[in-house]
């Protein structure tokens, strides 16, 4: 269990300051919400902490690790895992084989020793099959198993690609807008789900949300993103009870 | 239609757990292995040559239809396996290890095309590749010293264990047991970590990545299977050929493994196979059709050339998924007939994708 400690990040595209001079910390074990208007840098600092892209300016370590020195596909490897706000599934591929790729990070890989599928590799598949059947039962899925991800509903897949961020056993997730698309039923599973997943596998959540039920459920901290800049920190009542919050949201009172 | 019952999880690992497709699977190899009985010696020689272009074809399935990367180029590694074998044998080298390293030097060749174009996406590799095998077709005429450059190199004859094989079935048993073989190993990296994280590179870089997978490596490794798999082919095609010259691996036959993949369905060991089939028999097709056109046009030079590219243009456009997607769908229909709907296979909307990352 490790902290993740942001520190003056600031990126830009050209002249456009997506993210500027944005600190903030998240303990182990926590539920971290972040909010703000369209275009405010919360889905930048996700992907700048999962590497996707450069910051100019700042530091972001987890732990003991320096982030910024990893590449993207090692940031899992340290206990990060994410899903996106579009959906990144393997859409010709079923449920069951998106979370094994879920496992990846998880599973030694030898292509030599697969090609002749040895004892050592079936027994890496049984293991990850176990553990996947694990995070199915965790997160209702079962009788998707073996569904197609093409053929699912817009929920189903949120649902899956977040199962497949589990089952890479991580002690942190990134989330990105886990209820956009959601119907208000789906959404409150998805709260159910979140707790349970903080709860039984004490796995710290960071979550970029509009939705403030989901927000107002899970999230022990919240914090306001604007123009790339932190305008608030705190529990969800006292972020929205900030003027400058108020304002980014509705605008200046005429 | 027949549905499983699961109950262990070996039952989704193992080979062949569905009782319809172990009959289909047994059925065809029962008929691979009694063809020699029925045939001619001509005919025999033209399996043999049908079994290297199968063999050739799940190699470039593994780059094209598993990992996703496009490679106009792979004429090349038939060309480096098939010109490496036939110099270790020249040197005295036995068949049973020229082979495995003629498969060996074609994959390290692949492997560092693949390090040195792992950065470019789509139409750049392609060209990539494109130049890679212009540029070999230069390499096998001016290397002398191995090639015999455009003079031509003799290849030796085809010894197993110091017996000459001579006849046209034990040639046959002998490439179908290599066939098998490379099956069985293709279809063992597909059911492992390795071959998920060919179809995660193929279906989204993106999550690949987020995912952990190491995706130059990927890239790269794929590659160098890929490459392996089409030496080995070269290989035993150069035994087919008995003399090897520089023009003997030119684009032509980049375009042909490209339309064996392409029209025998992306993605599948089986549409590998079925497109090998229809490659190797394509000529016969088009000497036939030669013969009913008007001379103006079964003279013209480029007619092999452009009915290739017309069918591959228009299985594109009208059976992406393949000669194995129309079987599926033909299989489907009887299966579940009179409930077959055209529906199933229509592709899906989809939402919108993260694109902005590549």
């Amino acid at each position: 269990m490790s902290t993740l400690t942001v520190e003056n990040l600031t990126l830009a595209f050209g002249g456009v300051k997506a993210l500027d001079d944005v600190s903030f910390s998240v303990a182990p074990n926590e539920t971290f919400a972040i909010i703000g208007p369209n275009g405010a840098g919360k889905s930048t600092l996700f992907n700048a902490i999962s590497r996707f892209y450069r910051p100019q300016a700042g530091r972001i370590t987890y732990g003991d690790h320096d982030l910024l020195k990893l590449r993207a596909d090692q940031i899992v490897h340290v206990g990060i895992a994410r899903t996106f706000q579009n959906i990144e599934l393997f859409e010709k591929a079923t449920v069951l084989d998106n979370l094994l790729v879920g496992r990846h990070a998880r599973t030694p890989s030898n292509w030599a020793r697969e090609f002749f599928f040895t004892g050592a590799v079936r027994r890496n598949e049984l293991d990850a099959r176990r553990k996947v059947e694990e995070v199915l039962d965790l997160l209702d899925l079962q009788h998707l198993r073996d569904a197609r991800v093409a053929d699912l509903a817009y929920g189903a897949r949120k649902n899956v690609e977040l199962a497949r961020a589990v089952c890479a056993e991580p002690d942190m997730l990134l989330l990105d807008e886990p209820a956009s698309g959601l119907n208000p039923e789906e959404v409150s599973d998805m709260a159910f789900w979140l707790q349970d997943i903080r709860a039984e596998l004490g796995i710290t959540i960071l979550m970029v949300e509009h939705n403030m039920g989901l927000v107002g459920r899970t999230a022990d901290r919240v914090l306001a993103l604007a123009s790339g800049k932190v305008l608030a920190e705190g529990s969800l009542a006292e972020v929205q009870a900030h003027p400058e919050v108020q304002t980014a949201y509705l605008g200046e009172a005429a | 239609m027949h549905t499983m019952f699961k109950t262990r999880y070996e039952q989704d690992i193992n080979f062949l757990t569905d009782p319809g497709k172990r009959i289909r699977v047994a059925l065809a190899f029962v008929g691979a292995m009694a063809l020699p009985l029925f045939v001619t010696d001509y005919f025999l020689s033209e399996l043999a040559i049908f079994l290297c272009y199968a063999i050739a074809g799940i190699g470039l399935m593994v780059l094209l239809g598993f990992t996703g990367q496009v490679s106009f180029g792979h004429v090349a590694f038939l060309g480096i396996g098939a010109y490496a074998h036939a110099a270790l044998l020249t040197r005295g080298v036995p068949f049973v290890i020229a082979l495995p390293l003629a498969g060996l030097i074609s994959g390290l060749f692949g492997a560092a095309l693949a390090r040195a174009v792992s950065k470019m996406h789509g139409f750049y590799f392609a060209v990539a590749t494109l130049a890679f095998a212009i540029v070999m077709e230069s390499v096998f005429g001016a290397a002398e010293f191995v090639t015999g450059g455009h003079m031509g190199l003799e290849v030796p004859e085809l010894a197993l264990f110091g017996f000459a094989l001579i006849m046209g079935w034990q040639v046959y048993y002998l490439y179908l047991a290599i066939l098998i073989f490379i099956i069985w190993g293709v279809a063992n990296l597909m059911r492992a970590p390795a071959g998920r994280s060919m179809i995660a590179v193929r279906d989204s870089e993106t999550s690949a990545r987020s995912l952990g997978i190491n995706i130059a490596r990927v890239k790269v490794l794929s590659f160098f299977v890929s490459a392996a798999i089409t030496g080995v082919a070269g290989g035993l095609m150069a035994h087919q050929l008995f003399y090897l010259s520089p023009e003997t691996f030119n684009l032509l036959e980049s375009l042909k493994l490209m339309l064996m993949v392409v029209v025998g369905g992306l993605g599948t060991i089986a549409g590998a196979l079925m497109g090998a089939v229809f490659v190797s028999f394509l000529p016969n097709m088009i000497d036939g059709l030669r013969m009913i056109l008007p001379p103006f046009l079964a003279e013209q030079s480029g007619l092999e050339t452009f009915l290739f590219g017309g069918i591959i243009a228009l299985f594109i456009m009208f059976e992406p998924d393949g000669l194995y997607g129309r079987w599926r769908k033909i299989r489907l229909f009887f299966e579940t007939y009179p409930y077959y709907r055209r529906a199933t296979f229509v592709r899906q909307k989809r939402y919108l994708k993260t694109e902005r990352f590549r």
